[in-house]
């Protein structure tokens, strides 16, 4: 466990009810100085409601909360020193990109060269160099994204929240934000919780993701533990794509489980099986990768339905009769020619690196 | 042959249009060329030329202090009503309290009320209380009349402002004061001049109550113009209409100059 030192914001039994509904249960959470937190979820889950309590814009119903080792709980937002990146940026209409960089330095009471100087800064660092006098509605939505991280950047906050801050763009604006974003992140290493419903863009972009549904906190890793080792069928079927197959707990020997999946055997982690008699039914989660095109002997067989071609490999999709439905395939671009559209097909898993939980219904 | 009907009906259209302005404006237009009658007659159509009427509108006793008073009531109501208003529109936006709807409804829909109910009302108050030769009375009665045009104005403001405005000025250090002041104000400042405006153009011309609660002493322009009128017909009401539309005019154009006029007159499709 990490020194309590080095906990920017620590969660401590948060709860949060709007009305009769529970939007945040019982959250415990310890974000490190300088990493950036994703919380992931479906909308609804309370990820942006856990935002809003540490930006001081809900209060809390239970619970503590701390920033940089401070009792915040009842401390208004103006004094908190955070950063916030809304959704729609919310830059202020009637102030030019200079005012509102300047706008939490004046709020300060910094000298005033001193404010000249840090919002030059920040025009350097979001590249912003000669739109100081614009109107924000006079910027293209990725200027007015580099607006709104200058000016929450600017004051230098102990952490940096961000409510979505890239489903406004078009695609290929949000890749290039998310890696400068990250690049900015890391090089000024400032705390930073990170709000998204999109599991491609956590997986990217977070040192540890969050994962929340129902007002709770499932899981708390970093990409490679939730993708590969996720805590639950929610996390496993969220995070990525997967395709659930059901099989029969063959045995179970220490930390390892086996998997019988027709003539196939998987290797799995035994901690969520535990409980499970040998021989009863199981889902195992199988990412595209980690299933192989066989011939007629797979586990499952399936007619070919469609080819993604994605250059560096080609995504799959196959229909199985059955219960299963669509699977999605990764394989490399020449043995997808071997499993042309229409064609029938064996599919089977890799012996190792899939998860597997109780069978559900 | 496919054109044609799509044709007639563009053409129906234009005619429409044509027709319903021509309605507009006919009887403005009528006043504005029966004030140059050189006769002291209100007559259209107007036999001679002459600006006299125009002159006689701003020489005449009664008129010179009808104007004034006029413009005293119109500034001190409107500005009283803004400031009232605003605060009014600040606490339906950001409260909920027993009443609150009653409140909205009553002062979002200011017809229900008629003019001379609220000036039969203030002019018992103000008997009761021995306020009858004051402006104090005409100007309270005037921001009744004009409170809920400003209140509208700024309420509708407040409620396309964007929250997430205030909520970011906090996130940078602002206190409640601070925010108000440079981010919350600010914005609202066209909602705040089109209330004002709404509220001094239905001043001046307000007549109906004007006349329960002015005294002598006190009459505004209207008033003024109805005791005049019946006395005398000449051109000079129709000298003070075209005055009247010009001043307005002139007035919604600057404000349209420096705010514009879609945020002015609200209008605005709320970016």
């Amino acid at each position: 466990m990490a020194a309590e030192a080095d906990i920017a914001v620590r969660l401590d039994g948060v709860t949060k009810h709007f009305g009769d509904t529970v939007a945040l249960k019982d959250a415990w959470l310890k974000v490190q100085r300088g990493e950036l937190l994703t919380l992931l979820g479906p909308s609804g889950c309370g990820k942006t409601t856990l935002l809003n309590l540490v930006a001081g814009f809900l209060s809390a119903d239970a619970g503590e909360l701390f920033i940089e080792g401070a009792l915040v709980t009842d401390v208004p937002t103006a004094e908190r020193d955070i950063g916030m990146i809304f959704q729609s940026y919310a830059l202020f209409p009637h102030m030019s990109v200079a005012a509102n960089i300047a706008y939490g330095l004046k709020t300060r009471h910094i000298a005033r060269d001193e404010i000249a100087r840090r919002v030059r800064e920040a025009i350097a660092l979001m590249k912003l160099g000669g739109l100081e006098a614009r109107k924000p509605r006079q910027l293209s939505g990725g200027q007015q994204q580099r607006v709104a991280l200058a000016r929450a950047l600017v004051i230098r906050p102990k952490v940096l929240l961000m409510d979505e801050p890239f489903s406004a763009l078009d695609k290929n604006l949000r890749q290039s934000m998310q890696v400068e974003v990250k690049e900015i992140q890391r090089r000024l290493g400032v705390t930073t919780i990170f709000v998204t419903h999109d599991q491609s863009e956590a997986l990217s972009l977070s040192d540890r993701i969050a994962v929340m549904s129902d007002g709770r906190i499932l899981q708390i890793g970093t990409p490679q533990e939730v993708y590969r080792a996720p805590a639950d069928r929610f996390v496993a079927s969220f995070i990525g794509e997967v395709t659930v197959l059901r099989g029969k707990l063959a045995q179970i020997e220490g930390d390892t489980a086996v998997v019988a999946l027709g003539a196939s055997r998987v290797s799995v982690a035994a901690a969520p099986l535990s409980g499970v008699s040998i021989s009863s039914a199981v889902d195992l989660f199988v990412r595209p990768e980690q299933l192989r095109i066989v011939g007629d002997r797979g586990a499952i067989t399936a007619t070919v339905t469609a080819h993604i071609y994605q250059g560096g490999h080609v995504d799959l999709y196959a229909d199985s009769s059955g219960a299963i439905g669509r699977v999605l395939v990764r394989v490399p671009g020449e043995a997808a020619l071997h499993a042309p559209v229409g064609a029938a097909v064996g599919i089977a898993p890799a012996p190792s690196g899939a998860v597997a939980f109780p069978a559900g219904d | 042959m496919r054109r044609r009907p799509a044709t007639l009906h563009r053409l129906a259209g234009r005619a429409l249009v044509v027709l319903l302005l021509g309605f507009l404006i006919l009887p403005a237009a009528v006043v504005a060329i029966a004030a140059f009658n050189e006769r002291a007659l209100l007559a259209f159509p107007p036999q001679g030329f002459s600006l006299r009427w125009f002159t006689k509108a701003f020489d005449y006793r009664d008129f010179q202090i009808g104007w004034h008073n006029g413009a005293i009531v119109m500034l001190a109501a409107s500005s009283l009503a803004v400031v009232v208003g605003t605060g009014f529109a600040f606490v339906l936006d950001r409260y909920r309290f027993v009443g609150r709807g009653l409140i909205e409804t009553l002062l979002l829909a200011p017809l229900v009320v008629p003019h001379f109910t609220v000036g039969l009302g203030f002019l018992l108050l103000a008997a009761q209380v021995g306020l009858m030769r004051g402006f104090t009375v005409v100007i309270a009665c005037h921001v009744v009349l004009v409170l809920p045009f400003v209140l509208r104005s700024v309420y509708i403001s407040l409620r396309n402002l964007d929250r997430r405005l205030e909520l970011a000025a906090e996130s940078l250090g602002a206190r409640p004061a601070r925010v108000l002041f440079t981010v919350t104000l600010p914005l609202l400042v066209p909602g705040i001049v089109s209330g004002f405006l709404f509220a001094a153009i239905l001043s001046f011309n307000e007549f109906t109550a004007s006349l329960f609660v002015t005294a002598q002493r006190t009459q505004t322009l209207p008033v003024a113009m109805y005791n005049y009128v019946r006395e005398y017909a000449d051109p000079t009401m129709a000298a003070m209409s075209l005055i009247f539309i010009l001043a307005t005019t002139v007035l919604l154009t600057l404000a349209n100059a420096v705010f514009g006029l879609g945020k002015v007159l609200n209008v605005d499709d709320g970016r």
